[in-house]
């Protein structure tokens, strides 16, 4: 019980609730990163996942380009373009962008293109213009993959945004290099606490958004990761 | 400094890049191991008990959420600065990839392959071995691929608790601004992730020679 009494008394130091390095404002700083990651990367991959996914082509490119994704070590990428651009904003957000992308892109592609024929057929027999089918029969049916996908990118956000605290990043991860550094396990401990609790609140977040968009004649679909 | 290019000299506190591969695979490639072994009991029992499979489906989304760098340094007080603290996140981690596709691999097989192995006489743990795990191998090979990549990678975070094999390269680039190593890093990580990637791939084929004629 050691890590949790530590991390308990870190938690419970009223100190560590003030400041421009107190928790509160770390916690917001971790969700705004994660947040921006996400939809610069939604804003790149989501129109790509729908254009491929649509036309269904270029999934070779597009599972080929998750899986070089997944190989990619974000503290590599981190330390990197911070050693050559230096410790500036742009240098982190680059790498957590890069992660946020395949898999929105992925199972946008997947879920567009896995649509049932019959569905997109009547849509074009009612007389629906190409992209009214895409916006109208496409994109509510794929909707349980495309969460999916935005889910891992958040996922993937949340925790890479913990490990470009590295670089002198903001964020809840501040805690844990900063304790690390200054051999503070009450610190480490109690911020890799609030890390774990970041990452519940977003899927909660995602479980309460299916619940509110998906429509109900949907059944949960199986993800691709 | 010998060497330049891909394979620049790197300090000497690191070790060879030879050492430093050989514990990178080793972490990985145990996790993804470990992952497997716990997978396949708790995969067979959702197939067994479809009614606790959203549950355990609900339990691994989360624990796959958790980042690396939390469970690595909640992790440090059990099982100290070693090779164990980064290996147990990543094994639970492999078991949230394999899990899933386990259970939909064994439920997609059709109904009547099912049937026929039965009347031929394949009962229990015998029909699970011959007729079941064998026809479920291209889900199952997807969920390895997918956690053996990610893991390959993910070991590297283990360098903020110093276990991080290839990682060190990154810690070394980020204190001596060398961006050399952490090109060099990225470039082997990736290297090794995609040729386990493609071992897995080869290893498909050789397990389920029955597919190259269909999908030909």
């Amino acid at each position: 019980m050691n890590v949790l009494s530590q991390a308990w008394g870190w938690l419970t130091t009223s100190a560590n609730w003030s400041g421009t390095d107190g928790i509160p404002t770390r916690f917001l700083q971790h969700f705004e990163y994660s947040v921006e990651a996400v939809l610069i990367g939604a804003l790149i991959a989501f129109p790509l996942g729908l254009l491929t996914g649509h036309v269904k082509r270029g999934g070779l490119v597009v599972t080929s380009l998750a899986n070089v994704a997944r190989a990619l070590p974000t503290l590599g990428l981190v330390v990197l373009l911070v050693v050559v651009m230096g410790v500036k904003f742009r240098a982190v957000m680059i790498p957590l962008v890069a992660l946020t992308v395949p898999p929105i892109l992925l199972n946008t592609y997947e879920g567009v293109r896995n649509v049932d024929p019959q569905l997109t057929d009547a849509a074009k027999g009612m007389g629906l213009r190409p992209w009214q089918v895409l916006w109208r029969a496409e994109v509510p049916a794929a909707l349980p993959l495309i969460l999916t996908g935005f889910q891992f990118a958040a996922v993937n956000a949340v925790a890479n945004t913990a490990i470009a605290a590295y670089s002198s990043f903001g964020g809840l991860g501040r805690f844990v290099i900063d304790g690390l550094a200054t051999t503070d396990y009450g610190m480490v401990a109690g911020g890799a606490f609030l890390i774990v609790i970041a990452a519940i609140l977003n899927l909660v977040f995602f479980a309460v958004l299916r619940k509110l968009l998906i429509s109900p004649g949907l059944r949960q679909k199986k993800p691709t990761t | 400094m010998r060497s330049a290019g891909l394979f620049p000299h790197i300090p000497s506190y690191l070790g060879t890049y030879g050492s430093l591969i050989q514990q990178q695979l080793t972490m990985a490639l145990l996790s993804v191991l470990f992952g497997l072994i716990a997978a396949l009991p708790i995969a067979l029992l959702c197939v067994r008990y479809p009614k606790i499979y959203p549950a355990v489906v609900g339990l691994l989304t989360v624990i796959y959420s958790l980042p690396s760098i939390a469970l690595f340094v909640l992790l440090v007080p059990s099982t100290g600065l070693t090779q164990t603290t980064v290996i147990i996140p990543l094994s639970v981690y492999s078991l949230a990839a394999l899990v899933p596709n386990i259970v939909e691999g064994i439920r997609g097989i059709p109904e009547d392959v099912r049937l026929a192995a039965i009347a031929m006489g394949y009962t229990g743990a015998r029909r699970l071995v011959a007729v079941d795990l064998p026809l479920a191998v291209p889900p199952i090979m997807a969920g390895l691929r997918v956690a053996t990549v990610g893991n390959v990678s993910m070991v590297s975070v283990g360098t903020v608790i110093g276990v991080g094999a290839f990682g060190a390269l990154f810690t070394a680039a980020a204190q001596l601004s060398r961006s050399d190593l952490a090109v060099t890093g990225i470039v082997v990580i990736v290297a090794l992730a995609l040729a386990c990637d493609l071992l897995l791939v080869v290893a498909q084929r050789l397990l389920t020679p029955w597919n190259k004629r269909r999908s030909a």
